[in-house]
């Protein structure tokens, strides 16, 4: 097993505790000092910093929430001052508004550290040539495993997203090692190299490391297979750090925290009790070590589960699943609670591409639920009984699965928008 | 020993259909005979043409879902009664049919033709053939068109 930073990542939970304890104090009272918000809401709520000494005490503190980041933008909650503030990015603001997050120098530092233990966890050592295609610049996801690449000492190859042709040339050319991207991006990676008669078994490619968007473990198989490696799993959000938040390890068994500079709570959503391992709630996420942009208690929006169980790798950092949704991606279709991630699974399950659309919309008073899919050329047949064997059996399985009915239409292929980013999988007619 | 057939998906939507006959009116592919089933949501257009494989390449490589499939084409005379003849030693074969349709050719003024997908084509050709009625393989079409 081979680890970046074998004594932090392997601590015993009294040590990771007790660093938590210091960090967790010290953040409240560099935020009490230094964002207004915080202090308000802290001396609303009858809480002074000295009150927050355990990570027990973690519960007495406010929430943040996305909104309270675009009330304050762009600086509000900068608890450094700009002379020290070495970077910005920014969230792309597909949901709303755009935030802005700034970093230290330390802040830098201790970035690069979690991305280059993430690339140590799925093999990566100094020798690799590390392909990041995802888009640098205000996106945290190019810059965040590039620094982690540099912190590791690895050859960092800054493609950047876009111009499929020549991620591939460059891949073949350079002779890339570890791939960094969005899945979605990795998948059509993978139809470009077969498209263009490109054996992947040739590549020295041997692992991916995939965030920045949802993704099943189905597409994880149907990656794996077509770029021939073993895809990774990384999660992280602009408003904490970017990627590297938390990673996973060759187990592939969920995404370890790290714990030395994030607390991770799930909470239920609706009350705020802490759920027990296993039991799926929103991922709040507190930042215990960042110096210009530490957030208290932010509210993800993103729905998981955690474990404490010990992992074969060796590291004691607490897993986190793979979000399941978003509190805010759940449809609510005819009083049904649905998730895209749902509808994914049953698609590639029954072997169908990984390329739909689902579109909700209201006729009267009755929502409906369509399934836009594209066709592949192994499903056709000659004859439209067969087509439409196809579509009853996977709205068969879709009502089996979501207990609603949907509508399930196969298209053209091409037809549904391909995107290097994120992908527009879900299309809400009904809001208007 | 059976007549090749494109089956091209086709969605129903305005400028689908159009898309893949540009595709084909681009590459100089004429023809012969042209088929389509429609659903609510989409249909397959059933067409034959002389240069199947080139024709099956073009349309793949536009990004179009398309396959060749063996049919059987019979051969009968252009007088009442003909195809009514046909599908009665089809019907006592019991052969089924997943579809039916017919086109004919200048020059062969005196015939008429018929594409049948049956559910067993082998089976269709051996009853038909017993019945003294003449079935078409690729090259007797290619020699016809």
């Amino acid at each position: 097993m081979a680890y970046f930073q074998k004594e932090i990542e392997t601590a015993s939970r009294e040590q990771i505790t007790e660093w938590q304890n210091q960090r967790l104090a010290a953040t409240v009272k560099r935020v009490y000092d230094n964002v207004p918000l915080y202090r308000e809401r802290m001396d609303a709520a009858g809480v002074k910093p000295e009150d927050i000494k355990t990570i027990e005490d973690l519960t007495k503190l406010p929430y943040t929430s996305k909104q309270d980041l675009r009330d304050t933008y762009p600086y509000g909650m900068f608890a450094a001052p700009m002379e020290d503030v070495v970077r910005l990015h920014a969230s792309s603001g597909t949901t709303g508004k755009q935030i802005v997050v700034g970093y230290t120098r330390h802040d830098l530092d201790v970035w690069g550290e979690i991305c280059a233990r993430q690339l140590v966890a799925v093999g990566a050592t100094k020798k690799d040539k590390i392909h990041v295609s995802y888009g640098y610049g205000l996106f945290t996801g190019g810059l965040g495993l590039h620094g982690g690449a540099e912190k590791l000492g690895c050859v960092s190859i800054p493609v950047s997203s876009g111009n499929t042709e020549r991620q591939l040339t460059i891949m073949e050319d350079f002779g890339s090692d570890v791939l960094c991207c969005t899945p979605s991006y990795a998948m059509y990676l993978g139809e470009s190299a077969e498209k263009k008669g490109l054996d992947t078994s040739k590549l020295p490619l041997r692992a991916g490391i995939f965030g920045a968007e949802p993704w099943t473990e189905e597409m994880r198989q149907s990656i794996e297979k077509s770029l021939n490696i073993k895809a990774y799993d990384i999660y992280g959000l602009t408003e904490i750090m970017g990627p590297g938040v938390s990673y996973e390890c060759e187990c592939q068994q969920g995404m370890h925290v790290n714990e030395d500079h994030f607390i991770i709570e799930i909470i239920n959503p609706e009350t705020g009790e802490h759920m027990p391992d296993g039991e799926k709630g929103e991922i709040v996420f507190s930042c215990i070590t960042k110096e210009a942009f530490p957030l208290l208690r932010f509210r993800t929006k993103d729905i998981g589960t955690v474990t404490h169980e010990k992992c074969a790798c060796g590291r004691t950092f607490v897993r986190m699943s793979k979000p399941m949704g978003r509190t805010d991606d759940m449809l609510i279709i005819r009083g049904v609670n649905v998730f895209p991630s749902q509808i994914e699974t049953v698609l590639l399950q029954m072997d169908q591409s990984p390329n739909y659309q689902i579109i909700v919309d209201r006729v009267g008073v009755l929502d409906t639920l369509e399934v836009q899919v594209e066709l592949t050329e192994d499903k056709f047949s000659d004859t439209v009984a067969e087509i439409a064997k196809v579509e009853k059996d996977l709205t068969e399985k879709l009502k089996s699965l979501l207990g609603i009915a949907a509508k399930v239409k196969l298209v053209a292929p091409g037809t549904i928008a391909r995107s290097e980013g994120k992908a527009k999988r879900v299309i809400d007619k009904r809001k208007k | 020993m059976f007549m090749k057939q494109l089956s091209v998906f086709v969605e129903n939507k305005q400028g689908a259909l159009a898309k893949v006959m540009a595709l084909l009116s681009d590459n100089g592919i004429n023809m012969r005979a042209v088929s389509i089933a429609d659903t609510q949501d989409f249909g397959i257009l059933r067409v034959i043409v002389k240069e199947v494989d080139k024709a099956k390449d073009i349309l793949k490589s536009n990004n179009v879902i398309v396959s060749v499939t063996e049919v059987v084409g019979v051969e009968l005379a252009d007088t009442p009664g003909a195809l009514s003849k046909v599908m009665a030693v089809l019907d006592e074969g019991n052969i089924n049919l997943e579809y039916v349709y017919a086109f004919v050719t200048p020059g062969k003024a005196e015939s008429a033709y018929m594409v049948v997908r049956a559910g067993d084509n082998a089976k269709a050709t051996a009853v038909l053939n017993a019945a003294g009625i003449h079935t078409l393989t690729q090259e007797d079409l290619e020699a016809m068109l």
